[in-house]
């Protein structure tokens, strides 16, 4: 077992009723690495991370985070996942950001941060608040603490929820289509935070519609289409030199818009 | 002029009869009160935690549990809880076993009816409640590592009772008045005072009096439950 790996999924089966969604995707992302996925809307992208942390339960294949198996798959089919405590342990090693934020309402910003650690770590509160504080500076809200989500922009939502997600100090960060919620002149304030979080070698997978997001910070760009990893390669090759006649038509028609 | 004097005269005298009369049944009035407060405050604090776990279980995987509940919840919303008082007091004691060793006062099986009754329907005002709260803060709390019980505690149902207040302080307001049912089981709260005070002295007074009493009993209700409101309005959804 490579220690370096930080998630390794293999050849990962998702259906929903009738619609088969994933079909036999798998990945493995290094420690450090920024891996970018994008596709059309309805390419299983956003499913198959969402496999990582449980909230969807896998129906075939394996996945492994740290170094710990979270759910396999027996010879004749079974797919077997650890046991719910031991399977939380090792899906708290992600930490996820949201395409609507789910931030909790009825808790201030500080709060939001502060609750993970102190309910599921049984931190103390005066502990975790410096470390929420300098978390919350980070992402340039440190002015906002007490006010509570509802009075929050779009995009100071968004950077609350990945400073409440980083409290839980995760292994790696899961963006589930980050920016896709907000008005084009926030997705910059957000975008920013996640580059930071890239630049301080943070293990990421990022469900994304941003290209120039994904070929600036991603080490690593993925293509899905149609429950299926299309293309992979760096974001130049992905990019500028996309091999397969789906990317191509995909990318075209972006820059078309 | 004479005439005015005099009409004022018997006007006076008569509201002072009036209220020296008030004040005369005012002791029974407020025994029948305490009766009255008495059940309202122990259903209230025994059908709400109640309602809270059956609510749990309407949702719960268990299928079986989940069916159980809403019988339950069926029959004490669908047969009057009049009858369901009647029940508990007359016939639960001509079951056998069950008649054997549960002996009631008419308190207590008042109160078992109105726990069951009100539990019922506080059940459903907390499923909707639970069942209006996003899937996002579910996955929001599930992505952080909480257990399911971690979830409810601190994320869900915090949320939930912000939503359910303006129900709840209906149900419960209703309940005040709904106490008066047990005058069918010969104890003396508020209103069977007054009908005994009525029956005994022709008179109405009792009745407004009465009346008056559980205006005052809603009207502190309507008020803390407008100063819970408050508090919960310091959020937006």
């Amino acid at each position: 077992m490579n220690i370096m790996k930080m998630i390794s999924a293999e050849k990962i089966y998702k259906s929903f009723d009738e619609l088969e969604v994933l079909k036999g995707v798998s990945l493995d992302v290094e420690k450090g690495e920024v891996v970018a996925i994008i596709g059309p809307s309805g390419s299983g992208k956003s499913t198959f991370l969402r496999c990582m942390n449980r909230l969807e339960l896998i129906d075939g294949g394996s996945i492994t985070i740290g170094g710990d198996q979270l759910v396999s798959t027996t010879s004749d089919g079974k797919v077997v996942y650890v046991e719910e405590a031991k399977a939380r342990m090792i899906c708290r090693r992600t930490g996820m950001v949201f395409q609507h934020f789910n931030l909790f309402p009825h808790l201030t910003v500080l709060e939001n941060v502060i609750e993970a650690p102190m309910t599921v770590k049984g931190i103390k509160k005066e502990e975790i608040i410096p470390e929420a504080k300098e978390l919350l500076r980070k992402v340039g809200l440190d002015d906002k603490l007490d006010s509570y989500p509802s009075r929050l922009s779009g995009g100071q939502k968004q950077r609350v929820a990945i400073a409440r997600a980083l409290a839980m100090k995760p292994d790696i960060m899961l963006f589930d289509e980050p920016t896709s919620a907000l008005d084009p002149e926030l997705t910059g304030e957000v975008l920013k935070s996640i580059r930071q979080l890239a630049e301080e070698h943070m293990t990421m997978i990022v469900v994304t519609h941003e290209m120039g997001f994904a070929q600036d910070v991603a080490n690593r760009v993925i293509f899905m289409d149609k429950g299926e990893i299309i293309e992979e390669g760096t974001p130049e090759e992905v990019f500028g030199n996309p091999q397969h006649q789906r990317t191509q038509a995909f990318l075209n028609h972006l820059s078309a818009r | 002029m004479d005439y005015i004097f005099n009409i004022l005269d018997q006007l006076l005298i008569s509201t002072q009869d009036t209220f020296s009369y008030i004040f005369r049944i005012l002791p029974a009035m407020v025994d029948g009160t305490k009766v009255t407060l008495m059940m309202f405050f122990a259903t209230i604090a025994l059908s709400l935690p109640l309602g809270l776990l059956l609510s749990l279980g309407r949702i719960s995987r268990f299928r079986l549990l989940n069916s159980a509940i809403g019988v339950y919840i069926w029959l004490f919303r669908g047969t009057p809880l009049m009858l369901q008082l009647l029940f508990v007091y007359f016939g639960l004691p001509i079951i056998p076993v069950i008649g054997e060793v549960l002996v009631l006062t008419a308190f207590q099986a008042a109160l078992l009816a109105f726990v069951l009754n009100y539990a019922a329907y506080f059940a459903e005002i907390f499923r909707g409640g639970i069942q209006s709260i996003e899937r996002g803060q579910y996955e929001g709390a599930k992505a952080l590592g909480m257990t399911y019980a971690q979830m409810m505690r601190r994320i869900i149902l915090p949320q939930v009772i912000k939503r359910v207040l303006p129900p709840v302080s209906n149900e419960t307001i209703t309940l005040v008045k709904d106490t008066s049912l047990i005058y069918v089981l010969a104890m003396n709260d508020l209103l069977r005072t007054a009908r005994g005070l009525v029956q005994r002295d022709f008179s109405l007074t009792p009745f407004i009096v009465a009346g008056v009493f559980y205006l005052l009993m809603t009207f502190v209700l309507t008020k803390i439950f407008a100063r819970l409101e408050k508090r919960y309005a310091v959020y937006d959804e």
